[in-house]
């Protein structure tokens, strides 16, 4: 129920003109073995000049960890105010993958968009910018550099 | 209390013992780390050490101060991440940081059983699980040992139950320690409790200026010591608007990269403070010494859980059952058991059995079970255990509450079970026998005692009940024996026999046989223990001090022949070969304490044999007096030639004797007294002092020690509390 909320609001917020122009789009982030508390990952989308598109999906309960997602933080806080609501989920433990649907225009693949994966774990590393992908019309994969094994995009 | 403390520990043991071990283990991470951490020395500043490590790893994005003074630095570099130690005076890496993958997976099994948020509950519940059992333990223990102030002096009882007092002590304020503070991180993890009273997140505040100045030179940076610093955050590259986030132990803040400026910063709350203490509290980060105490504070609870469990089988495999027990409407005889340990039911099922022999309809239940009336009793019989310091027995504590509403007049006879070796023997059923009498009850048998379940009083005690009630009692209680073992007598010499005291030095060894070596020799035992045999034509054991240890590959004994005596008997009639059925009882409240502190030994005839033993056993050579009392030197001084070798070579450092039959004689109190300003002397060196002998000798020594000790403000009841008199009358 709250992924079809999020993926309807998402519709809504980004595609709200072109409601058949749109593509149903999966980003699955797989996250290498490590031990240790479950890891706090935020994916946002930037614009093609690199500024703050919107927020795809968080994982992590408690919103006072959030400002170690270091990149999103910076970003969104560009953007003034930040609603989160339904696209929150519980933490993501090592070897698990998160699997983030969203509904995206068109308009918004091959034009320079990317989705980028902040992963931060309590006691342990923060990463901004663990992996960035670009979005395209293809599917496609990228490595992470930090708690996140691989990203990769399905359309 | 003590069901709860019984059935919580036998439920939570494998819990318990795995939060015990696994934190063991991690206690030894801090000594394990100290090797990669540096001291913060002098007064470096935050801005100093950050400006060095800067230069040395461009890609810096992140500095991590741990509690033990580790400083890692977490860099990107070409799209690479990596983490590294950097030593805090040249600001250089010194290596891969590369935390241990064995305390990692301790961690988590600690923590959370490697079952993520269900095993995070485990946890927080064990915690609260040894919370509980070091409570209750504390309070049970408090009761035995009768009150706050004795919660420090010697422990009594089993080995076990010994080990379990001991073990108990040195680990419950650690074990209180780390369950509380455990369970209040899985209360926080939980949400139960706040980590910090604001838990909404914030965006962080952006730097003013468009330009990055050194970061040696932000104001903010040099202000804070390097010892205070938790974590530092770089601003993202190239972007001038991003701030230092800088974590410290007073709190967080945010440093403008430009001016250098403190640009917002919040101090930590008291839920925050707490929860930071609380953590290094549990996990002794920065104190490896302390850790590793906490650390082995909690290897205690294994040995609890295993000592604890004895003890819980044993009290529980001795409670019989009593068949054919009546209802207590119908009962003529009622029979009320306070008992600690359940070896008084043993004795109530003797009586039982005894009494409906003779027709009578007998009822048996716990103290705590007295009825406000029995319809049908003519008669109520109490076999009362003392617990500790005079208190009443586990099954006894409501019963003298309960009989100030009893409205039944059945006659009475109480009877009392302890061990002498308790400065308030048989305190307790001495005051039910006082109750019961004050509610006018009318007596019918004198209160009497039992003297560690001696089946020998209990039998002269069955005698007198007999007699009042028209019946040929025969109590012949048999504590459940254990299996025997078949010795031979392989040498005797007499004494005494002049002075009409004839008293045997039995050796008894293991039957020569071709099996021998499978275990057919002696069983375990040390000196001071008891051996229990069992005559011909009677199934009452007699106990005797054991004068050796099986390390000296015989058992030997003193025999003190007793006319009518059926075991003395026995025992002064064999011969050299003969065969004996014998079994080991445990005697480890009679052993002299570990030390090099002088032993006061005082014995009178055959009490000298575990006396003796402990001299020919004092390799160490320590100051060891024994005093000894006989009838006459040229006839039952035994041992004499053993404790003269004894005195050449160290052994023994003085022998005091006293005879009764020679002129101008006396008996060992006198010796005591005589030698008061010696004892006292030793007494004062923190002197142990251990008595064997009959009852009435004990009574007379502790009455001349009382003398003796006086000047000091002591008594034998005093050192009794500090464990330092210790006595094994028969």
């Amino acid at each position: 129920m709250k992924k079809l909320a999020a993926m309807l609001m998402l519709a809504t917020a980004l595609v709200a003109p072109a409601v058949a122009m749109a593509r149903d789009v999966t980003i699955e982030t797989s996250l290498v073995q490590y031990s240790g508390h479950a890891a706090y990952l935020a994916v946002y989308l930037t614009n093609p000049d690199g500024s703050y598109n919107s927020t795809l999906w968080v994982s992590g309960q408690k919103s006072k960890y959030y400002g170690d997602l270091r990149g999103w933080a910076r970003a969104a806080s560009s953007a003034g105010s930040l609603n989160l609501d339904g696209i929150t989920g519980a933490s993501v433990g090592g070897g698990q993958t998160l699997t983030v649907h969203a509904n995206l225009a068109d308009t918004l693949l091959d034009a320079g968009y990317q989705i980028h994966v902040d992963t931060a774990v309590e006691n342990g590393g923060q990463y901004a910018d663990d992996a960035v992908i670009a979005l395209t019309s293809t599917p496609a994969t990228a490595t992470g550099t930090g708690y996140v094994n691989t990203v990769s995009l399905g359309l | 209390m003590r069901r709860f403390h019984s059935l919580a520990g036998l439920a939570g043991a494998v819990l318990v013992i795995f939060m015990a071990t696994t934190g063991f283990i991690l206690s030894l991470q801090p000594i394990a780390d100290a090797p990669t951490t540096a001291p913060a020395t002098g007064d470096l500043s935050v801005a100093t050490v950050a400006d060095r490590v800067a230069q040395d790893l461009p890609g810096v994005e992140r500095l991590v101060r741990s509690a033990s003074g580790q400083l890692v630095a977490y860099t990107l570099e070409d799209g690479v991440r990596s983490a590294v130690v950097v030593d805090p005076q040249t600001g250089l890496a010194s290596g891969a940081y590369e935390p241990s993958p064995l305390f990692t997976f301790v961690t988590d099994l600690h923590r959370s059983f490697l079952m993520g948020s269900f095993g995070h509950g485990m946890a927080g519940f064990s915690a609260l699980a040894i919370l509980a059992l070091a409570v209750s333990g504390m309070l049970l223990l408090v009761a035995k040992m009768g009150g706050w102030r004795k919660l420090f002096s010697s422990s009594r009882g089993t080995g076990a139950q010994r080990l379990h007092t001991e073990l108990a002590r040195i680990g419950v304020v650690v074990l209180l320690l780390t369950s509380m503070s455990g369970a209040y991180m899985s209360a926080v993890n939980f949400e139960l409790l706040p980590e910090s009273a604001a838990d909404t997140f914030s965006f962080a505040p952006a730097s003013v200026g468009t330009t990055v100045a050194p970061i040696a030179s932000l104001d903010a940076l040099a202000a804070t010591p390097l010892s205070a610093l938790r974590e530092l955050s770089f601003p993202a590259v190239g972007d001038a608007s991003d701030v230092f986030t800088v974590t410290t132990s007073a709190g967080l803040g945010y440093v403008d990269q430009g001016t250098g400026a403190m640009l917002a910063f919040t101090p930590n709350d008291a839920w925050q403070q707490a929860y930071e203490f609380i953590y290094l509290l549990h996990t002794g980060q920065g104190a490896p010494m302390v850790a590793l105490l906490v650390g082995l504070g909690a290897l205690a609870v294994p040995l609890l859980a295993l000592t604890g469990t004895i003890i819980w089988w044993t009290r529980r495999s001795s409670t019989p059952r009593i068949v054919h027990n009546a209802p207590w409407r119908d009962a003529e005889t009622i029979v009320l058991v306070g008992s600690e340990a359940g070896s008084t039911w043993g004795f109530a099922a003797t009586l039982h059995d005894a009494l409906r022999q003779h027709g009578q309809c007998v009822h048996v239940a716990p103290m705590n079970d007295l009825r406000g009336s029995y319809p049908r009793a003519t008669r109520l019989i109490v076999l009362a255990a003392t617990y500790g310091d005079g208190a009443a027995p586990a099954s006894a504590r409501q019963f003298l509450g309960k009989l100030e509403r009893f409205a039944s007049t059945p006659s009475f006879s109480v009877l009392g079970f302890g061990d002498r070796s308790f400065p308030r023997f048989c305190g307790f059923a001495a005051q039910v026998d006082g109750a019961l009498e004050a509610r006018g009850l009318r007596r019918l048998v004198r209160f009497s005692s039992i003297d560690r379940q001696s089946a020998g009083d209990f039998a002269e005690w069955g005698h007198l009940l007999g007699a009042q009630l028209g019946l040929p009692l025969s109590l012949s209680h048999v504590a459940k024996l254990p299996t025997t073992r078949k010795l031979v007598l392989a040498d005797r010499t007499l004494y005494g026999v002049e002075v009409q005291a004839p008293v045997a030095v039995l050796k008894l060894a293991a039957p020569q046989t071709r099996l021998a070596w499978l275990g057919g020799g002696l069983p375990h035992f040390e000196v001071g223990d008891l051996v229990g045999i069992i005559p011909p034509g009677s199934d009452v054991p007699r106990y005797y001090s054991l004068a050796s240890s099986s390390r000296d590959g015989v058992l030997e004994i003193c025999v003190r022949k007793q006319s009518g005596g059926l075991c003395s008997e026995f025992l002064h009639a064999l011969s050299p070969g003969d065969a004996v059925d014998v079994f080991i009882r445990p005697n480890p409240a009679f052993r002299p304490a570990r030390g090099r502190r002088p032993l006061i030994l005082i014995g009178a005839g055959a009490g000298v044999a575990p006396l003796a033993g402990f001299v020919r056993h004092n390799r160490n050579r320590r100051p060891m007096h024994l005093f000894f009392g006989g009838r006459d030197p040229a006839s039952d001084f035994l041992y004499r030639d053993d404790l003269n070798e004894a005195l050449d070579d160290g052994r023994l450092a003085s022998l005091n004797t006293r005879f009764s039959r020679v002129l101008g004689g006396g008996y060992v109190q006198g010796l005591l007294i005589d030698e008061a300003d010696a004892l006292r002397d030793l007494v004062r060196q923190g002197a142990q002092i251990m008595v064997c002998g009959g009852r009435d000798m004990a009574e007379g020594v502790r009455a001349a020690l009382d003398l003796c000790l006086a000047p000091l403000g002591l008594s034998a009841a005093a050192l009794n509390q500090k464990g330092l008199y210790l006595e094994d009358a028969y």
